[in-house]
Order: C-alpha cells, then structure tokens, then sequence
C-alpha cells in the first residue's frame, strides 16, 4: 500500500471514516466496538461517518478510509462493493470473509445451489450468489488486514499509519516465529498435533500454542508457504487425505494458497 | 386522521443492531395493513458447511456463526456432541463454563446497554455523542464490557473466536495467579454492575404492557446458561429433544431468518424471558436489587429488557465470583481420548439473547451427517413482528412519521436482535395511503 503523502491526503482537519458490512458475523467490527476507551479516542482523531451498528449511517458518503468486513455474497454486494470503492480514497478489508471468503466460502468447493435448497423451503426467496468471494476479487483493495477475528491493535495501527502519513505495515511471517518468541514448546513436535503454524500468517499472538492446542489459521496463509511439505508431515502424523484437506478449508476457505493445497491433498491437482 | 394524508418513510438503515435487516410498514389511514421485519443478510449455510466436518471441528467453526456470542453456540454445540459421544466432562468444566458464558452475558449485555440501546432512551444516536454529555455512565459500561471480555479470554485467549473450547471441555485450564487478579477486578465491579441497573430502572422508559408468553431454560438449583429443561409460563415444561415437537420453523418470503413459533404463536427469549421464569434462582444480593428497582416482576414490558440484561450483568459477576473465588487447578481441562460413535444429540444453551438449541448427527466415524440450529432471533422474529403491530397502535397511528419510525426501532432495539446469527441489516420503510 502506498503511503499517502501527508495528512492533507486525507481529508481537511479530521479524515473521515466508514465502516462497511458484508456477509459476516459481525465479529471483525468488535475490534473497533471492544475498543473500550480507544473508541471514543478514535471518534476524536476521525470522523466516523458510516458504521451502522455503532450508529452512524451514510452509506454513500466520500470518506478517506473504507473498513470492509464481510465477503461478497450477493449480486447487490457486486453493485455496493463498487460504489464503496468510488467512494473511498483507502479501502481496507478487515477480516477471513473480506480478505478471503471466510468460511462461508466452503461452498465455493460444493454445490451452492444445492446447498441453498437443502437449508430453505422456498430457495425462489433467497437471493444469493452460489459462492462467497473475498472484496479484493471484485475491486482494487489497498489493504488487507487478515484475522478470524481482526483484533483491535490491527485496525486501530492501520488508522494510526495513515494518520501518520505513513504506509501501514504487515507482517507476513509464518506464525511459527511468533510462537518461537513466545517461548511455547512446538505442539507439532512435541505433541504431534497437526499444527498449521508453519503456513500460517503471524498476528494473532500465537494464541492456540499457547494454550496447548494445534494452530488453525485463522490468520490466513503467510508469504511463500510450503504447503506440500506440511501436508505430508499431517500424513506422517496419520491423518487421511481429507482431513488434511479439511485443515486447509476452514475460516479462509477461498484463500488460494489453501485451496491449492487441500486439492493436492485430495489428489486433485 | 385525514384520508389526504400519504406519508412514505424510507430509511436507508436501522442503527446499532447486529446485522442487516429492514421493517417494513404500511399504513392506510387508522389501519396497519402490512407489517414486515425483513431480514435479507445473506445465508452463510452453517448447516449445510458443517456436514461430512470432524466433531472436534465443530466449536471453532460454529463460533463463526457470531462475532458477539460465540461461546454460546460453542457451549450448545459441545453438550450436543457430547452426549452422543457419551462424555461426562466432570464439575472443574462444568463451572468453568458456567464462568465462559458469565464472559459472554457480560460483553454481550453491557454492549448492547451502552452502545446499541440507551442512546434512544437518552436521545442521543450513537455512544460517543452520548460520551460528552454522560461519560461517566459511558466508561463504566466499556469497562463492564472489557471486564466481560477478559473473563471470556481466561478461557478462551480472546473475546471473540475463543480457543479454549473443545469437546470434553477446555484446551487449557487458567492459571491461579490470573483467576485471583481477574477476582480481584471482578469484586471491584460489583458497585458498578449495581449502580447499572439502578441507571437503567431509572431510565424514562415508554410504559408498554403486552401479552407475550417468555420461554427459558429452567435448572433445579442455577439460573440457567447450559442446563436445564425448557419452560415458559403458559405451563411448558420439555426436554430439550422435545423441542422439533413444540417448536416449528417456518420460511417466511421476507427473511432469510426462519421465523419459529410455539405451538404456532410467537414467543419471547431472551434476558426479559429468563428473568420472568427463573427469579427465584438468583442469590439473595441479585434479588435484593431487583426488588429495589420497584419494577413489579414478572414484567409484560419488553421496554424493561435493558433493566432485565443489567440485572443478569449483575448476577453474571457474581456467580464468576462464586466458582473463581474457590477455583483449583484440575488434574486436566477436560475429558479426553474419545471413541467416535454414531448417534443424534441436542444442545440447548440461554445464549445473550436466548434460547440457542442445535441437534446434531453424527457416523461411526465421529463426522457430522446433519445440523440443525435454531438461533435465539430467529425465534424472537415474529414477536417482533406482533410487538411492533400492538406497539403503532399503543403509540396512535396518527402520530408523526418520525415519531413512529423512532418507536419501531426502540422496539426492535429491545430484542437485541443479532440479525447476523439469525442469518442479516434494518431498512425501514412506512409507507401510508
């Protein structure tokens, strides 16, 4: 992402800000909404046009940053995602279903359709696209924080940067060495656990380890991951082709690099 | 009021509810003749995703159904597996799930106060124009809420999309030294909690008595959040695999939300429901306070739900208290080592915003053949809708459009309706002729 390149890139005195929803569960806009004392801090730093369930409305505004939570799932989605886009000089995702589907987007790898008709009576009703698609697949996105929740230090650091003038940053390691400077014993090497970790994005501050538990990627995958060898280390470990597959398809469920890798698992390259 | 008069109203939203929904109204002269909450967010098919998925699988991804109250349908989700499993998770895990879901009501309930319903009541539209003028009752309530929040991290590490959850109980048990400091901060909030629901009973709140009936569960000994028989005050009394019998869902054109009925009428869940059925399983210090508000109880004014969601921020810090204050470390956060087993098993857990009841299947090889979920809005949907109609009409139809429109949404608001769950964005249209 570009930095802009001063304050003035934004607007005026106070830059003015939105946030949008798409199909979601509403957890990624809690970053903001948990925010505690932050929130009201940040009501003084922008000016918060648009965010429905806090209150303000205006949908069609011109605003400096676009929150986008949400994965596009509706025809009228393709139409709004436009218009947000138009309108906005910085769009951000925030969140697995604006950055890669989310787990909606399962049905992507099956017969929406069918899936629509096995769930509603009178599927004539439901106006629905057959797959979920991350916002990037339909307009230019200027940045995309990953996170099944985002938490509140990404979006927040994201409104700092550009407040800043500068370009916010990512990282886009491998959770491993999140974990590693943690200082939690490898469940994949010690417990055997299929750990996603190694082909998962850093962010979420290693939080499964730390616990005990296996990693499961709810950060998406990290840069320049090695699918293949971790798929094979989960067949070392036991597990069957689909449930190797089945690590891969889970919150980020549109996210390429994971597709690819729960195809090969499957034998479908 | 005059025939001439032919008002439409069309607003692009309706604020601080959790997703997207509309209502629709049409007005012809002293009649309502349609009524609709519409609800369009689009289906995300949990369902359907969840068939052929591992069992073990199923807490981390039924919490994405809502960002607000995972745990509930985390908790829903493990009593249902496990009893087809056959699992006994023991007391250590009974409570401190009982401590969770204290997070959830918690977090859920002081949010929905503060920044979702008592700006209407105080005439403000959002929680930060109602910080400059009142921000002392403002920063109690996020600290209520962040308060919430942590007591969900202790078992969870994060609020939203905890970890901590599994079937057979938790990944992790807390650590002494953080139980204590959490009990410390949780004793130091009591005053607050209590000082919320004096705030609350004082609010100027529309005196608005219906007929509804209020369904809950009902456990021999607690107030209830993961066990219990389901009952209601027209005389109910079922297990919760009795369910499918009573309560019927139906696809309305207008929702993408299943409207469910009792014995095909509407009925409310919820914090109002639960507190009408289970008054006298609150501790004493609770009742003591509810009895101070001078609210009669049973209450058939939904308007008092924001009192009745206070009063469970109330309980829900001290029966935290209660198990955290003698907590001990278990030999292990859980029961482990299953054998897959095929079977069908229900879940039936007070989520915030009520009753949440799943069912599933599972094959010899412990993997989902069928899901069901019956989400709390989804059955509060055609209360609504029956609220609102008697509602305009206790108001007077020949009120000004804004006056209406403000009311609808007052209504709406009392719900809590988490569209998002239920599967949705609230657009509200009168329309007069």
């Amino acid at each position: 992402m570009r930095a802009p390149k001063d304050n003035a890139a934004l607007s005026g005195s106070k830059p003015r800000l939105a946030v949008h929803k798409f199909s979601s569960c509403d957890g990624c806009q809690l970053a903001f909404l948990n925010a505690g004392e932050a929130l009201i801090g940040l009501s003084e730093l922008v000016e918060i046009v648009h965010f429905v369930e806090a209150g303000p409305m205006a949908a069609e505004a011109q605003v400096d940053i676009a929150f986008v939570e949400g994965s596009v799932a509706t025809p009228e989605d393709i139409e709004r995602i436009k218009r947000i886009r138009d309108n906005s000089k910085y769009l951000i995702t925030i969140g697995a279903c604006a950055t890669a589907g989310g787990v909606q987007a399962l049905r992507n790898l099956a017969d929406g359709q069918a899936w629509i008709n096995a769930v509603y009576a009178s599927p004539q009703y439901i106006a629905s696209l057959t797959t979920s698609t991350p916002i990037a697949a339909h307009v230019k996105v200027d940045l995309e924080l990953w996170g099944c929740p985002v938490n509140t230090h990404q979006v927040l650091a994201a409104v700092r940067a550009l407040l800043f003038g500068v370009a916010p940053v990512v990282s886009r390691d491998s959770l491993c060495m999140e974990c590693k400077r943690a200082g939690n014993v490898c469940v994949l090497v010690a417990k055997g656990m299929p750990c996603m970790g190694p082909v998962t994005q850093t962010g979420c501050g290693a939080l499964c380890p730390s616990f005990g538990r296996e990693c499961y990627a709810c950060y998406g995958p990290a840069e320049n991951v090695n699918t293949s060898s971790l798929s094979r280390r989960f067949a070392g470990l036991g597990l069957m082709p689909e449930a190797i597959a089945r690590r891969f398809l889970s919150v980020n469920a549109a996210a390429p690099a994971f597709v690819q890798a729960a195809k090969q698992a499957r034998g479908k390259p | 009021m005059s025939e001439e008069r032919r008002i439409a109203i069309n607003v692009p939203a309706l604020a601080r509810v959790e997703g997207e929904g509309a209502l629709e109204v049409l007005i012809e002269a002293d009649r309502i003749v349609d009524l609709k909450l519409r609800i369009y967010e689009p289906p995300r098919l949990f369902e359907k995703l969840l068939e052929g998925r591992d069992y073990a699988e199923v807490p981390d991804l039924v919490a994405r159904i809502c960002g607000i109250c995972p745990v509930a349908y985390q908790m829903s989700a493990v009593h249902a597996l496990e009893s087809i499993l056959g699992i006994e998770p023991g007391p250590w895990v009974r409570s401190m799930r009982r401590v969770f879901y204290c997070g959830e009501w918690l977090e859920s309930h002081s949010l929905h106060i503060h920044l979702l319903a008592a700006p209407d009541f105080l005439g403000f539209d959002s929680i930060t124009a109602m910080a400059k003028i009142h921000p002392e009752e403002v920063r109690r309530g996020l600290r209520l809420q962040a308060l919430g929040n942590e007591l969900i991290k202790l078992c969870g590490a994060r609020s939203v999309h905890p970890i901590g959850a599994r079937v057979g109980g938790f990944h992790h048990a807390p650590a002494v030294e953080d139980v204590s400091a959490l009990c410390v901060r949780l004793r130091a909030a009591l005053p607050e909690a209590a000082d919320l629901v004096r705030w609350t009973a004082g609010l100027d709140l529309p005196d608005e008595v219906q007929g509804f009936t209020s369904v809950a569960l009902r456990h021999p000994a607690e107030y209830p959040m993961n066990e219990g028989r389901i009952v209601s005050d027209q005389g109910l009394d079922i297990d919760i695999a009795g369910f499918e019998n009573r309560f019927k869902e139906h696809q309305v054109p207008h929702s993408t939300a299943l409207h469910c009925l009792l014995d095909g009428k509407p009925y409310l869940v919820g914090p109002l429901a639960r507190l009408n059925l289970n008054r006298d399983r609150l501790p004493d210090a609770v009742t003591a306070l509810l009895t101070e508000t001078g609210i009669r109880w049973p209450s058939a004014n939904m308007f008092h739900s924001i009192v009745a969601r206070a009063v469970e921020v109330y309980y829900a810090l001290w029966e935290a208290l209660r198990i955290l204050e003698n907590y001990r470390l278990p030999d292990s956060p859980g029961a482990i080592s299953v054998m897959p087993m095929a079977g069908v098993g229900y879940g039936c857990t007070e989520a915030p915003r009520g009753l949440l009841w799943h069912r599933y299947a599972l094959n010899d090889r412990g993997e989902i053949i069928s899901a069901r979920i019956v989400p709390p809005t989804s059955q509060n949907q055609a209360r609504i809708e029956e609220n609102l109609q008697q509602a305009l009409l206790a108001v007077g139809l020949d009120q000004d459009q804004d006056k209406l429109r403000f009311h609808c949404e007052q209504v709406i608001r009392n719900y809590d309706p988490c569209i998002s769950c239920a599967t949705h964005f609230l657009d509200l249209q009168i329309q007069r002729r």
